[in-house]
């Protein structure tokens, strides 16, 4: 054993020691393990920074469980493939750390099967309250109110106007009316006035939750799509000219005590991608932002490095983000989330676009497009949400 | 009108928390080792991940840091509220908690980031447990 190379070594490790334990929860059971498991390595919970989990636990979605912890993660992985996901952790865990992009990673386990009685091998939890669900329930808070919170707070800390933020409704329709495609969703979708779109269009839309206007909502659409990633090797041989991905960065943010709700998961994985790709957001020709609301990609423009917090609302102004205006990257060329497509997961759509600009093939082409960061959102940028920035390339 | 969704149980985290609004108290906990503030409630500090918490109750006085107006919410324990807030508010012990201003006339005019507050505890119908909101200060 003694010339293999040590890639990544278990140092600390705790067993749950009751196997019937009625007044418990799973979550309860993963936190506690883990503080174990770090005394057992002699490490404190500032140090993890990576977060591996399988969605077991009462209420455990979209890997809830680094909100759960109060951990800020650069790695978040939620590999569920049943029994033998921690296995699949280890090696992903492997592999970041070989990469660099984490140094102490957490797996954990908690399950209540005998007092829940759930019947092993259907995957299911029981329905019902979870830690997070049972202080949110009763506040009727929707997905756009959501959104909106983060609005008006970012409106009072720094005085950004709704007319700044219709500027990205603007910016994506003017591209979508490029795009057939996307022309031709909105009327499938019976999209009232399949046009370009004035700022007053914007504003003169329908209130959904203030301060956000229906047209600075998403389309709900059909769809989907795919990725081909392959190793250089491959690269060399496939039809097109590559799209080399050079930086990645993940996170995931939520409400805290004396956090700031402006600053999204964005300002933590986006460094992360810029520094390993070796380049900064000012030499993006494209911005491929999540477009679930104009916010999203407002508070995203900031944290991507476009302009400083709290600048956003005269970036924006005089449609800085169209394809054909160098003061700026362009922005969803496609035609976004807003008015193109969004069935629910817009992340890989940002993939897409992002290669077709590298490549030249885009419907709202950038001249000479280089260099392209596409940034996914997921979840509820006004309490838990996600973030993964990847940076790529053209030759 | 119809109640809130209200909390389900078991579950060994919020369970004293919602206990305690049955007396109109707002619970919060703080960590004994790091001195943390923790919320929503959980059994470990969420800075250090310690087990020795404390609970402690709020005086329920705070400031609105963030909030929306949802229009129309057509899920029937809404339906029937017209529009509605839904707001973080801060309160002054130093947690933050989602939850609704009511007691306003129009709460896409009346609500402000930066307004004070204080709890109120609304009863319901089919349940022993009370519902914080905030109301003016």
């Amino acid at each position: 054993m003694t010339t293999q190379k040590r890639r990544a070594a278990i140092v600390g490790i705790y067993e749950w020691p009751k196997r019937k334990d009625p007044d418990v929860s799973g979550m309860q059971i993963k936190a506690q393990s883990i503080k174990h498991a770090l005394d057992d390595a002699g490490l404190d919970w500032s140090d993890v920074d990576a977060v591996y989990d399988a969605g077991d636990g009462e209420g455990a979605g979209m890997a809830n469980i680094v909100q759960y912890l109060g951990l800020r993660p650069n790695v978040i992985d939620t590999t569920q493939v049943g029994g033998s996901s921690y296995e699949f952790h280890a090696a992903h865990a492997v592999r970041a750390i070989e990469e660099g992009k984490c140094q102490v990673a957490v797996l954990s386990y908690g399950s209540k099967a005998a007092t829940q009685r759930i019947p092993i091998g259907t995957g299911g939890g029981r329905a019902g309250g979870s830690w997070a669900t049972n202080m949110e329930a009763p506040y009727g808070m929707t997905l756009i109110a959501n959104y909106a919170m983060v609005a008006n707070r970012h409106m009072a800390q720094y005085g950004t106007t709704s007319e700044q933020l219709a500027e990205i409704s603007v910016a994506t329709r003017h591209h979508a009316m490029r795009n057939p495609q996307a022309v031709q969703a909105m009327h499938d979708l019976g999209v009232q006035g399949v046009a370009d779109l004035t700022i007053d269009d914007v504003m003169s839309s329908r209130m959904i939750a203030d301060p956000l206007h229906l047209l600075e909502c998403c389309l709900v659409t059909d769809g989907g799509g795919a990725v081909i990633i392959a190793s250089p090797e491959v690269a060399a041989r496939a039809k097109k000219k590559p799209v080399w991905i050079l930086g990645t960065g993940e996170s995931m943010s939520y409400v805290t005590n004396d956090g700031d709700i402006t600053v999204s998961a964005a300002a933590q994985s986006a460094p992360t991608a810029f520094q390993q790709a070796g380049v900064s957001a000012s030499e993006m020709d494209i911005a491929m932002i999540y477009d679930s609301f104009s916010i999203t990609v407002a508070v995203m423009l900031e944290d991507l490095g476009f302009c400083k917090k709290g600048e956003v609302g005269s970036y924006l102004e005089g449609g800085r983000l169209r394809y054909d205006n160098p003061g700026g990257p362009a922005l969803n060329t496609d035609g976004g989330g807003l008015s193109s497509n969004h069935p629910g997961m817009r992340g890989i759509f940002l993939l897409l676009e992002a290669a077709r600009q590298l490549r030249g093939e885009s419907t709202s082409q950038v001249p000479d497009a280089k260099l392209a960061v596409a940034h996914g959102n997921g979840g509820f940028l006004g309490s838990l949400h996600s973030g993964g920035t990847v940076v790529l390339a053209a030759d | 009108m119809p109640d809130r969704p209200m909390p389900v149980f078991p579950e060994p985290d919020t369970e004293a928390y919602w206990e305690a609004t049955k007396e109109n108290k707002l619970l919060y906990q703080q960590c004994n080792a790091c001195q943390a503030v923790v919320f929503t409630p959980r059994a470990h500090c969420t800075k250090c991940g310690s087990v020795d918490l404390k609970t402690l109750e709020s005086k329920g006085e705070g400031a609105v840091y963030t909030y929306s107006v949802v229009r129309q919410n057509r899920q029937p324990a809404f339906a029937e509220m017209g529009a509605y807030s839904v707001a973080y508010i801060d309160l002054d012990e130093g947690f933050r908690m989602l939850s609704s201003v009511v007691g306003v006339e129009d709460p896409t005019k009346d609500i402000s980031v930066g307004m004070r507050v204080k709890v109120d505890f609304e009863e319901q119908d089919s349940s022993e447990y009370r519902v914080p909101v905030f109301r003016p200060a």
